[in-house]
């Protein structure tokens, strides 16, 4: 029986902690086939309703990466309770509890904070909805976003408002422009201030402006000023709750403007503001970011949706779902490139995306060098028969516009 | 501004300021009795504003006929916190009674949150989205529900201190505590009542803030901080001073939003407070000490 002394158990176990420290890394980077991703959504707080929508298309993701790509994502989960201060403290702690890549976060000051952390940490960090302008204007080298910008959003939606007054025959001269005070509504606020008095194509001018917390609980006196502007219609920038307050406010102080329009915001195409409002959903116009129904990967998505959540319909969460999707996709190619959970490897292997099969109407998923998706259209969505229909562009409407509505009285 | 939407938005904030003067006038009835400030006042509301959420999901019933067993219940919740966990503290320093109502509240808001998570919950009832056309003036019928509620239960809490006997010991232990501990009154349960009146007032509040706003259990500190700033402007201790206090506060909060901007509507709350602070600390309806 050979002898065995401490001394050599002594170099042996110093030899184990030597590739332990050093060459274990570089062994779990290079044959990596599973990827931790960080996913920090609002999931509770006044985005809880909206922030669950985009969870659904995470949960949905591991499977149709595997799929897709052939790699293995580990979801991690982490609720930021609608408060951007709780974003950067829950990516800190993701990034310490082993995440190689963040994917979120819904809102827009939430993504600015995360945006942060992850480039002092060089972990990549793919946003999947917020469009401040600001989180690709940092020169990150760690931030990609395949989402429009707050000026790309107004620019496309503002379009779709002369292509509605166009095919409606419509001309309305006053608008009252509402919006929250948060970090994406301060956003559009500045698209639009910049945009809107270049676009002579517009017949309308802004009589009032409006802002008001997306949290707050009473939006009365809010509507009862907009009602006393005299403005044809309402240009809203709203997320979900808020817009739910407002429209209940509008039936109640019987306030019939032309329409509610939004240039480009969340709220009024949700699942939870049909439910709320029933009749009085109707009518109201979204120019957003949608999704092509036709396209195989949304046709497989759907699949997926049906078998993990029988009880929700993807129509009434695609862009959330939609574009949580496609983030996950981005890190699943990116990972499947670099072949590493390295997170420089993993940002020089997002840099170079080019993803032509997708879900969301627009080009191939490509980073400028600012790590922006430059290419997403917006199509106009009306809600008609209590869901939301394409009404424009002309192409690819299910359904002629209807502007100006009826008037609460008569939905 | 055209006069009349200037008019809609001070009826509005009026008839609001009674449902919030309500609230408040548990808080100033529990301090001018047992001199004891109750920090949970507002996690208190929202506790009730969730029994009327869950009765509602479960058997349908409009929040109006649930009033009275909500506040039943709440003044029986308020009596027994007195006895059992407040009574003891009585005659504690103040920084122990407000770690005291303090801890309470937390309790209350994470015990919220574990029941019934972070989500907003609200009651649809019918009439939720229906107003009255009055000449030019449109009025919120669940605004108008609320108010004359509200002035109900006030004039009844007016009647039992004024009517009742016990109302009127209870009256007398504000005034004279040695005087009434003489002629051999009940003082620790005179106490409890007046706990589980304030606690059955801000229960009545909350039953009705369910018809006009979502509620959540980060809610609660919120309304604390409200029905301070009601209860120091209108008088600590002083009943009318609340509900004057509430309807100060429901308009100016209406009138700042239309005439500044609606973010400035609780920035001029707070500098009405800071006014009576400088020029009436005692507030506007309260005894100078």
């Amino acid at each position: 029986m050979s002898h065995f002394s401490r001394r050599d158990f002594n170099r042996l176990a110093v030899g184990a902690a030597g590739v332990a420290a050093i060459g274990t890394p570089w062994l779990a980077h290079s044959q990596a086939r599973k990827i931790k991703v960080g996913m920090l959504l609002p999931r509770s707080g006044y985005l809880a309703k909206i922030g669950q929508s985009c969870q659904m298309g995470a949960d949905i993701s591991p499977a149709l990466i595997r799929q897709m790509y052939g790699v293995d994502v580990e979801l991690m989960n982490a609720d930021f309770e609608s408060k951007v201060e709780e974003a950067r403290s829950r990516a800190e702690k993701l990034i310490d509890d082993g995440a190689n890549v963040l994917v979120g976060a819904f809102d827009s000051g939430a993504s600015a904070a995360i945006a942060q952390v992850a480039e002092q940490r060089k972990v990549p960090f793919v946003v999947n909805i917020a469009a401040a302008p600001q989180i690709t204007k940092q020169g990150y080298k760690y931030v990609f976003r395949n989402f429009p910008t707050a000026p790309q959003l107004v620019t496309n939606g503002l379009a779709l408002f002369r292509d509605l007054f166009q095919a409606t025959g419509m001309a309305p001269r006053k608008a009252v422009f509402m919006h929250v005070n948060d970090t994406f509504g301060t956003a559009m606020t500045g698209g639009i201030h910049a945009i809107l008095p270049k676009l002579s194509y517009l017949p309308f001018t802004l009589v009032e402006e409006i802002g008001y917390d997306p949290a707050a609980r009473d939006l009365s006196v809010e509507v009862a000023k907009a009602k006393a502007s005299g403005a044809d219609f309402v240009m809203l920038v709203c997320r979900l709750n808020d817009a739910i307050l407002l429209i209940r406010e509008m039936v109640k102080q019987r306030y019939n403007p032309m329409g509610v329009i939004s240039p480009g915001s969340p709220g009024m195409y949700e699942e939870a503001f049909y439910q709320s409002l029933g009749k009085y959903s109707e009518y109201c116009i979204s120019n957003v970011p949608w999704y092509d129904p036709k396209a195989k990967i949304t046709v497989a998505i759907e699949a997926a949706m049906k078998k993990q959540f029988p009880k929700e319909s993807l129509l009434f969460n695609a862009l959330n779902v939609g574009f949580t999707v496609e983030a996950m996709m981005v890190v699943g190619d990116a990972f499947k490139r670099a072949g590493s959970t390295d997170g420089t490897a993993l940002a020089n292997a997002l840099r170079s995306t080019n993803i032509s099969e997708r879900m969301m109407l627009g080009g191939p998923i490509k980073f400028s060098a600012e790590g922006q998706n430059d290419d997403i259209s917006s199509a106009c969505i009306q809600n008609l028969g209590e869901k939301p229909t394409v009404v424009l562009p002309a192409a690819s409407a299910e359904h002629k516009p209807v502007f100006p509505m009826p008037g609460w009285g008569k939905v | 501004m055209p006069v009349d939407a200037v008019i809609n938005i001070v009826i509005s904030g009026l008839l609001t300021g009674l449902v919030y003067g309500l609230m408040a006038l548990g808080l100033s009835v529990i301090y001018g009795v047992v001199r004891i400030v109750n920090f949970a006042h507002g996690e208190m509301m929202t506790m009730a504003m969730y029994a009327t959420v869950l009765l509602f999901a479960t058997w349908h019933l409009d929040p109006l006929w649930m009033l009275v067993p909500v506040v039943l219940a709440f003044f029986a919740f308020g009596y027994v916190l007195q006895r059992v966990l407040v009574n003891p503290f009585i005659d504690r320093p103040e920084h122990s009674q407000f770690m005291l109502l303090l801890a309470v509240a937390l309790v209350l808001v994470n015990g919220l949150l574990i029941a019934f998570g972070p989500d907003a919950r609200n009651v649809q009832v019918d009439y939720a989205l229906d107003s009255y056309a009055v000449g030019p003036f449109i009025i919120d019928k669940v605004r108008v529900i609320c108010a004359v509620v509200a002035l109900a239960v006030c004039a009844a809490l007016f009647a039992i201190f004024r009517y009742t006997s016990f109302g009127k010991a209870i009256r007398a232990c504000a005034d004279n505590l040695l005087g009434a501990r003489v002629v051999g009154l009940n003082v620790p349960h005179l106490y409890a009542l007046t706990f589980g009146l304030g606690t059955a007032c801000v229960a009545a509040a909350g039953v009705l803030m369910t018809l006009l706003v979502d509620v959540t259990p980060i809610s609660g500190p919120g309304y604390t901080l409200l029905a301070f700033i009601i209860v120091i402007i209108g008088g600590l201790g002083s009943m009318v001073g609340a509900l004057v206090g509430g309807v100060l506060i429901g308009v100016s909060e209406a009138l700042a939003g239309l005439i500044i901007t609606p973010s400035a509507k609780s920035m001029l709350s707070f500098a009405l407070l800071i006014a009576v602070l400088a020029f009436r600390p005692q507030g506007l309806f309260g005894r100078r000490p």
